[in-house]
């Protein structure tokens, strides 16, 4: 299928880049730039494709990121190991979250908020609780083995989290082609249409839920491995939220390489801005929110999406779905 | 393949050091040394006050003729920006170790400097620790760093030795304490160590609250207090809470006998007195602070305050961290960062103007390094304990 | 476990504190009911009003209170042009789309503050900071009991406008069904900027009344927003009198929960009430039941 070889070019491309440079800057670029890509990803699955925009995606990052340390650290486990539980506990917390706000019929910009107050309990719980360290986080003990996945150069970590967008991308392809795929998109696109042919909407978003929190959940966790220390702000604060939904929005929601494109160009934007404009603190950033306005004012439907807007004609339909009325 | 993958990573290097906003334009034969803060995010006042320190630092040095033992080589800074995040900072260093900085000054938070300092260590880089009080960061046995100044545990064990020392020269009219701590790293772990020892010298801790960062009213702790009604408040939070905390008792006219900070974020600072003057008046606090005996300190307070800046911890403690920097280069008299690491190690660095006497480290940690106990007397912050650096007389307690 | 004055003082702190954030969420109750977008830039312009209110004082001597007809207006026109030339511009009417032009707003003004105004905290300091009034055994800071009042006023200004002006009608019209209203005349794209414009307008009176008892720094409106948005909810998505009463319920919410939970585990309090009302009564306290 071509989404699959297209996948194995890219996962082929971009696991050679180690072959080529040792450059720490360059590595170091590689793996924030795909830890970008994750982090789109697990979000477009249930934003892009099942149209749920969750505000509060940190809740399943933060789950992630503090299963993998407490099971090191509080029992021991080998983080392999750990990494599978982490993904495990944050698709039970979106199957948890998504069933209540689905069973309530939660939908639009009530879901986005729910998220977000979840994920700020959870920040606020784990401030507070102190089998997560409290307020002092927790770190996790310097050890480099391949076992004990932490690896002296950027290398190792480039090809795990390459590992891990590749099971993403994968997914995405899945759900593009399956039928599953194609009940969520229904359910995306017409609710009640989708429920009059049969689908059972409240099962396929529940679903999308548990997947995509599992996939943030590995980004999570793979944060932790790289920077060795997490607390509730880093772990559940809104900055892993918008992270997420930027780079899935800004690329093309609903599409294979959206995520990746918006990642990656948001990630270099922030990177060039902050170079050419590093010596008065602000600028770049205020580069970066202008270049971030005109993006969204000149490519609607995303940099990916443009694909399709310059090869389809415009065609007139009743305002329905993602539309206000 | 070899050869290729020079080619980029010095290509790679070449246009990392042309990324770096570079200050002092490039001259040959220079020491650069990397300087890394949070300039911009939440704690971009710090960051920029830190950086300002160290630029300073650099200035200094290279007016009194540079690194002497390299033939007079300027120290050439490479600013970054660490964004307020750990991610940011370490990448920062990655930048900074292929533009080829022989060394790190950075990176005031503990969070941030967890992640730079262990990214720094890869490539055996020397990272200083400016402010970092965290006690993990040289605790987890990374060679390549260096704290001058001391963590919050030597804080909080000095802060209530000298409590006791007050109190029991004061005939001991102090006995319940109430404790009121920023939720993060750096509150959380003062408050522990705070609740463990106080009971070791007869205290009795009350209460513990913890409040978080932003808190938009203390009203209610305030209230509280009323309640409680300590003899001692402990509050250990940045500026702008600890700031909003004093005015509302003053407000709600609550006064404890001594409110008696440990690493205050208003406590014993220029900016809060100069704006609430009677609000401030009598606060101890337990913090960095810089020796009153140097008449360098008040030199360097007064070209800051020319700047229209205040002469906040972070401008000192940034400024002699470079200092212990350029004198470990001078003492290594090379670029190389494995002699700079051996030449820190072996530092006996005693020209600086904070109280620490000759540096010694062990593990990273410099032995000497202690926080002063000031008070903010008559509209000015004095030191009252240790006694060699004593200014004023403490008042102990403050409506005894 | 807390002597009753302390408890009648902490209710009353509730209450004060919470007509603030009544403040901040009437405006926002308005952009979200009517145009149905989540401003992401809310916080952003707060603190733009704070710094206008500081600088009044600082460089002109303008008392804060006395300074609410020149902010308010300014405000009206900072709103207003902001969704008429940027955001409605750039978003083409899809709702993640206007997500990220907020948010890419809130980046350009916090930083722009930063580049301008440095990153120290700023305050003002006036005669009556300090000042309290007796209430029975509470001591109530006048400042906050003065924003009390203003958020009392403003809210009876808003629901008079909504109810009995033309363009309130008009407002009412396009929340209601946008398309019918722009084939009875009326301009769309002017009422969603008017909304908007009102919704700064009311951040403007915020700031005027929470800067005697706060601070100004550039990263100040994000410590509100959250707040704000768990109002709107809990409110009612356009409702004023919800705005109001939701600021209240959650200032009393938080100021008890502080008390007995702690000021950080306290918050937590907000947000399941946050949870609950969106998954039990989705259209808040006082909005009707779709």
């Amino acid at each position: 299928m071509k989404d699959f070889s297209s996948i194995a070019g890219f996962v082929l491309l971009v696991g050679c880049i180690p072959f080529f440079t040792d450059s720490g800057v360059v590595l170091n670029f590689v793996m924030m730039a795909l830890y970008a890509c994750l982090l789109a990803q697990a979000w477009n699955i249930l934003g892009g494709f099942g149209g749920q925009f969750s505000f509060g995606h940190a809740l399943f990052f933060g789950t992630g990121a503090y299963v993998q340390v407490m099971a090191q650290v509080h029992l021991g486990w080998n983080p392999w190991i750990a990494l599978l539980s982490a993904m495990v506990m944050s698709a039970a917390v979106g199957f948890s979250v998504g069933a209540l706000s689905f069973r309530y019929g939660l939908k639009g910009s009530y879901f986005a908020l729910v998220t977000l107050a979840f994920a700020e309990v959870f920040r606020i719980v784990a401030l507070s609780v102190t089998f997560t360290g409290a307020g002092v986080g927790l770190m996790l003990p310097l050890r480099e083995s391949f076992t004990n996945m932490q690896f002296t150069s950027r290398t190792g970590y480039v090809w795990l989290v390459l590992g891990l967008v590749a099971l993403a991308l994968c997914t995405t392809a899945w759900l593009r082609h399956s039928r599953f795929g194609a009940y969520l998109q229904a359910v995306r696109d017409n609710e009640d249409a989708a429920r009059a042919i049969g689908v059972n909407p409240f099962t396929v978003k529940l679903w999308a839920t548990v997947i995509s929190g599992a996939l943030m959940g590995s980004g999570g966790a793979f944060y932790v491995q790289v920077f060795q220390y997490i607390d509730p702000s880093l772990a559940f604060g809104p900055h892993t939220s918008v992270e997420a939904l930027v780079g899935a929005i800004v690329g093309g929601m609903g599409t294979l390489w959206g995520p990746v494109v918006g990642a990656l160009t948001l990630h270099v934007l922030a990177d060039v801005t902050r170079n050419l404009f590093g010596q008065l603190p602000g600028i770049n950033m205020v580069v970066y929110g202008c270049v971030l306005v005109l993006i969204v004012m000149f490519m609607p439907r995303g940099i990916a999406g443009i694909r399709l807007h310059l090869f389809k004609q415009p065609v007139k339909t009743p305002s329905v779905g993602k539309e206000r009325a | 393949m070899t050869s290729r993958r020079q080619f980029i990573g010095q290509s790679a290097a070449a246009a990392s050091a042309m990324a770096f906003p570079l200050v002092g334009g490039a001259q040959p034969k220079t020491v650069k040394v990397g300087v890394l803060h949070p300039v911009t995010g939440a704690l971009a006042y710090s960051g920029q006050q830190c950086r300002e320190g160290v630029m300073m630092a650099i200035e200094d040095i290279n007016k009194l003729g540079g690194i002497k033992s390299l033939g007079g080589a300027k120290i050439e800074a490479l600013l970054g920006d660490a964004q307020s995040t750990p991610q940011a900072g370490a990448a920062e260093v990655e930048k900074m170790n292929e533009a080829g900085v022989t060394a790190i000054v950075g990176a005031f938070a503990s969070a941030i400097c967890l992640a730079t300092t262990q990214a720094a260590a890869k490539y055996n880089l020397p990272h200083v620790v400016d402010v970092g009080v965290a006690d993990q960061i040289v605790e987890r046995g990374l060679k390549n760093t260096f704290r001058f100044g001391p963590g919050y545990k030597k804080c909080a064990e000095v802060a209530v030795a000298n409590l006791h020392v007050l109190n029991t020269a004061a005939g001991k009219p102090a006995r319940s304490v109430m404790i009121i701590h920023e939720e993060s790293l750096f509150g959380t772990g003062t408050a522990n160590l705070l609740a463990r020892e106080l009971p070791g010298y007869g205290y009795d801790v009350k209460e513990i609250v913890k409040h978080a960062n932003p808190t938009r009213d203390f009203n209610n702790i305030v209230l509280r207090m009323k309640q409680v009604n300590p003899d001692i408040v402990i509050p250990a939070n940045y500026y702008n809470e600890y700031a909003l905390l004093v005015r509302t008792m003053q407000q709600q006219k609550v006064t404890p006998k001594a409110i008696y900070s440990v690493l205050g974020g208003a406590a014993s600072s220029y900016k809060f007195v100069k704006e609430f003057p009677e609000a401030a008046n009598g606060i101890i606090d337990c913090n960095h602070w810089f020796s009153p005996r140097d008449k360098r300190s008040l030199e360097l307070k007064k070209r800051v305050e020319a700047k229209n800046l205040f002469f906040s911890y972070e401008v000192f403690m940034a400024y002699t961290a470079m200092r212990l920097l350029a004198d470990a280069i001078e003492r290594a008299k090379s670029t190389d960062r494995a002699a700079i690491i051996d030449a820190l190690n072996k530092s006996t660095f005693s020209d600086h103007i904070m109280p620490y006497g000759t540096t010694q480290f062990v593990n990273g940690q410099n032995m000497g390094a202690q926080p002063l106990m000031t008070q903010v007397v008559k509209g000015d912050i004095k030191v009252i304990i240790p006694r060699d650096y004593r200014e004023v007389e403490p008042i102990f307690p403050l409506n005894g | 476990m807390f002597d009753l004055s302390i408890l009648f003082a902490s209710v009353l702190n509730g209450i004060t504190t919470g007509a603030v954030y009544a403040l901040i969420a009437l405006g926002l109750t308005l952009i979200y009911g009517v145009l149905h977008i989540i401003n992401f830039a809310h916080g952003a312009s707060l603190m733009v009003a704070l710094y206008g209110v500081y600088f009044l004082k600082e460089k002109i001597g303008l008392d804060p209170y006395l300074a609410l007809p020149i902010v308010v207006p300014a405000m009206f026109a900072f709103g207003y042009v902001l969704q008429r030339v940027i955001i409605n511009r750039a978003s083409h009417g899809k709702d993640e789309n206007i997500l990220l032009v907020t948010l890419g707003i809130s980046i350009v003004l916090e930083n722009l503050a930063l580049l301008f105004f440095k990153s120290d905290t700023r305050n003002i300091e006036t005669a009556y900071t300090l000042t309290t009034v007796n209430i029975g055994t509470a001591m109530i800071a006048l400042p906050k009991l003065v924003a009390f009042i203003g958020a009392l006023v403003v809210s009876a200004i808003l629901l008079v406008v909504m109810r009995f002006t033309f363009l309130g009608r008009a407002i009412r019209a396009v929340a209601k069904e946008k398309h019918g209203a722009r084939l009875m005349g009326i301009d769309v794209d002017h009422v969603y900027a008017m909304c908007f414009g009102i919704g700064s307008a009311c951040l403007g009176a915020a700031a005027c009344f929470l800067l005697p008892a706060y601070y100004v720094n550039p990263m100040v409106g994000s410590g509100f927003v959250l707040v704000a948005f768990t109002i709107v909810v809990l409110g009612g998505m356009g409702s004023f009198v919800g705005a109001l009463v939701g600021g209240l319920l959650i200032g009393v919410v938080e100021s008890i929960g502080g008390l007995y939970l702690g000021e950080s585990l306290g918050q937590v309090g907000i947000f399941v009430i946050f949870i609950a009302i969106l998954l039990l009564r989705p259209q808040g306290l006082f909005g009707a039941s779709t």
